[in-house]
């Protein structure tokens, strides 16, 4: 069997030799399939982080001469470096997606090894000096939080909105500031409860989490964590309204879901083609809704159609990058001033976005950070 | 003499060997159900296990842990307990292992790698022998208690490495301080393969010349025979089982010591993989044979290294792995059945 690396290998020499002007990937395109290996922290159909990047691969196959391999509960660890390794060499994988955050320091250890691999990975960590090779990306959630946080903001009867955070990080915070901001610049006096799990998957302390909070009087909440299937179940079964996160989530809620923050990694399949065609592709792409990276859900049965009109126009200020997520006057939830009035942050100021370390006002809880 | 001996371990390893295969052909029954054909399935658990370079190494380094942490639940099996805690003890020695990797001022690699296995053999030995003191002192029930220490453990790391011990300039995910990296162990030359497998294939052995060879072994036999025997001899019946529950920790203390220094250079998440649970499997499948545990190591380390190819060329769901996995545990356990029944001549002894 002629492997494709043999004919890498082949065509490379060609290429030296020759001085051609194609490079390897084009002459080995023409025909040739591009094997496509995912690989998955957890289980692909988690209602969560997994399946957002499981939808994609499928929409990444669907690609002409595309060839999809996947396996799921590949550990964080020196085993997934193996089995990227052992995708490239015995199922001939061109392309490798590692979906996980904590994959990328192997993936830059087999990228130096396998110049003629492409290396994709969900994190947006690639800086300079790192492989030609790799390309790590990533969107800003915050933006589909907000328009959620709008459609929240709507809704809601009680004025009270709930957000559930796994984790006390910047992108998590990011998330519940724009939720909260949405839901404000439609009901300037809503708040929204901020409850920090400390655990990426804790479904009890998330069921328990939502309990507490519809106790208290809330009626809308979305869920920050891995997967938020049963945050968003016990909410349904309370009889409140949710929004989802990750991927489309519809289906766990059907008389409640409102719409839910999207990723868009099918955006990988963009940087496949123009690599395997020879053409310039980034190694570091963030964005939101202004280069496709994220995307919004379906909206559900409940939502009528002013609500959705308002979170469509909202967002169209996004893709046009009219609108700015974060603009003074802007104050945190202790009363510090954090934008003066008139200051406004760019949606692409990466810098400014993993530094987020506040809770917007209205945000009732702390970010548990000193 | 040579005939008895080799009888002894004769029909218990042919009563796993044939369990293994009712299971695989099991299994293969129900990917067939999936339409997924035998042959195709068996040729990619050969390819992914032992197949190709890459897979040997791949099982061979999963089959270290696995093989270390078999001995938690074989060592004290031998006194009659049935330990869990093997996934416990992985996650405590790797605790100890970067406690004192990070704590030791010492400048030389080969002092500082061996004084970290130790340590993490000392935290796993006494994690494991806290349950069997337990278990003779106030009876509680040693399966539970290790299955429960378990979670203890890992609750023990968790709290370690979002606080007290955490590197905050790990920013990928919460671990903790690394050890110098001149304390990490090589692999062995010419192979991306560490050290880990032959230091447990050299445990087994010790092992083996322990239960064997030695009085000690042969109380530890009496005590988990009949232990009603074992005190009218007069044997120090806790002594023999908190030591032998203290050997049991160390060998699982020492894998966990083992993927630190070997692998990780740190205490995370990752030592909680499910190396113990498999271990349990291993020791049973090795019906408490030291030397066995390395057979079944390595081939469970293979199944384990195979489940990856068989999601990719039959996208089958990771599941399947462990419906295997859970196969083999269940023949294993129904050969138990036909113990003492398939070499007649055995009765002659």
């Amino acid at each position: 069997m002629i492997s494709r690396r043999n004919v890498l290998t082949g065509s490379a020499g060609l290429l030296l030799a020759g001085g051609s002007i194609f490079s390897d990937r084009v002459l080995a395109q023409g025909k040739k399939t591009t094997t496509v290996g995912f690989l998955y922290a957890a289980t692909r159909n988690d209602y969560g982080f997994n399946q957002s990047f499981a939808v994609a691969a499928r929409r990444i196959a669907q690609l002409p001469n595309m060839k999809l391999i996947e396996q799921e509960r590949v550990p964080e660890t020196a085993q997934a470096e193996r089995a990227m390794e052992s995708m490239i060499q015995i199922d001939g994988a061109n392309v490798i997606v590692g979906t996980s955050f904590g994959y990328w320091p192997f993936i830059l250890n087999l990228a130096k090894k396998y110049p003629d691999v492409l290396f994709v990975h969900g994190g947006a960590l690639w800086k300079d000096g790192d492989p030609k090779n790799a390309i790590g990306f990533r969107g800003y959630m915050e933006e589909p939080h907000y328009l959620c946080g709008i459609a929240a903001g709507m809704m809601t009867k009680t004025g009270k909105i709930g957000f559930i955070g796994s984790k006390p990080l910047f992108f998590i915070f990011n998330n519940c500031n724009g939720f909260t901001l949405g839901a404000r610049s439609v009901k300037p006096n809503a708040t929204c409860q901020v409850v920090i799990t400390g655990d990426w998957d804790n479904p009890v302390k998330e069921a328990e989490t939502v309990n507490a909070l519809v106790d208290q009087g809330v009626d809308v909440i979305v869920a920050n964590v891995d997967s938020p299937k049963v945050a968003i179940e016990t909410a349904e079964r309370r009889g409140i309204l949710s929004c989802g996160y990750h991927t489309d989530l519809s289906a766990l809620a059907p008389k409640g879901f409102l719409t839910g923050a999207e990723w868009n990694w099918s955006k990988a399949g963009e940087f496949i083609e123009s690599w395997r065609n020879g053409k310039p592709y980034p190694n570091l792409q963030r964005g939101g809704f202004s280069n496709n990276m994220v995307t919004l859900s379906a909206f559900g049965k409940s939502v009528p159609k002013e609500v959705q009109d308002a979170v469509l126009k909202a967002r169209e200020g996004f893709v046009n990058d009219s609108f700015k997520l974060y603009k003074g006057p802007l104050k945190d939830n202790q009363g510090n001033e954090v934008l003066a009035a008139g200051r406004e942050i760019s949606n692409s100021d990466n810098a400014f976005k993993v530094n987020v370390k506040f809770l917007v006002e209205g945000a009732i809880g702390s970010t548990g950070l000193k | 003499m040579l005939d008895l001996r080799s009888q002894e371990w004769l029909e218990p390893f042919l009563l796993s060997v044939g369990a293994l295969i009712v299971a695989l052909l099991l299994f293969g029954a129900f990917m067939m159900l999936q339409g997924i054909p035998p042959l195709e399935l068996y040729s990619a658990l050969y390819i992914g296990s032992f197949g190709t370079r890459i897979s040997i190494e791949n099982s061979l380094t999963l089959a270290a842990p696995i093989l270390l942490a078999a001995l938690c639940t074989l060592i004290a099996a031998r006194v009659g307990l049935l330990v869990m805690g093997g996934e416990g003890a992985i996650v405590l020695g790797g605790l100890g292992a970067v406690l004192v990797g990070v704590a030791l001022p010492l400048s030389s690699p080969l002092l500082g790698s061996l004084l970290c296995l130790l340590a993490g053999a000392l935290f796993g030995g006494l994690w494991i022998a806290m349950a069997g003191g337990l278990k003779r002192v106030r009876g509680v029930n040693e399966t539970i208690s290790t299955l429960l220490l378990n979670y203890i453990a890992i609750a023990i790391l968790n709290h370690l490495i979002s606080g007290p011990i955490r590197d905050f300039s790990q920013t990928l995910k919460a671990q903790s301080w690394s050890i110098p990296s001149y304390f990490m162990m090589p692999n062995i030359p010419g192979w991306s393969v560490h050290w880990g497998i032959l230091i447990g294939i050299l445990v087994c052995v010790l092992l083996h010349v322990l239960l064997r060879h030695t009085t000690f072994g042969f109380s530890m036999d009496v005590v988990g025979g009949n232990n009603r025997a074992a005190q009218m001899a007069g044997l120090p019946i806790t002594s023999i089982v908190v030591i032998s529950c203290f050997l049991g920790g160390a060998a699982a203390g020492l894998a966990g010591a083992i993927e630190v220094v070997a692998v990780h250079g740190a205490a995370s998440e990752s030592l909680v993989v499910g190396f113990g649970y498999t271990g349990i499997l291993v020791a049973f499948l090795a019906r408490q044979k030291p030397l066995a545990v390395i057979f079944f190591a390595l081939l469970m380390g293979g199944i384990a290294a195979s489940g990856g190819l068989l999601q990719r060329r039959f996208d089958v769901p990771y599941a399947a792995t462990a419906v295997l996995q859970g196969m083999i545990f269940l023949c294993v356990l129904a050969s138990s059945a036909l113990s003492g029944r398939i070499l007649p001549e055995r009765k002659s002894k």
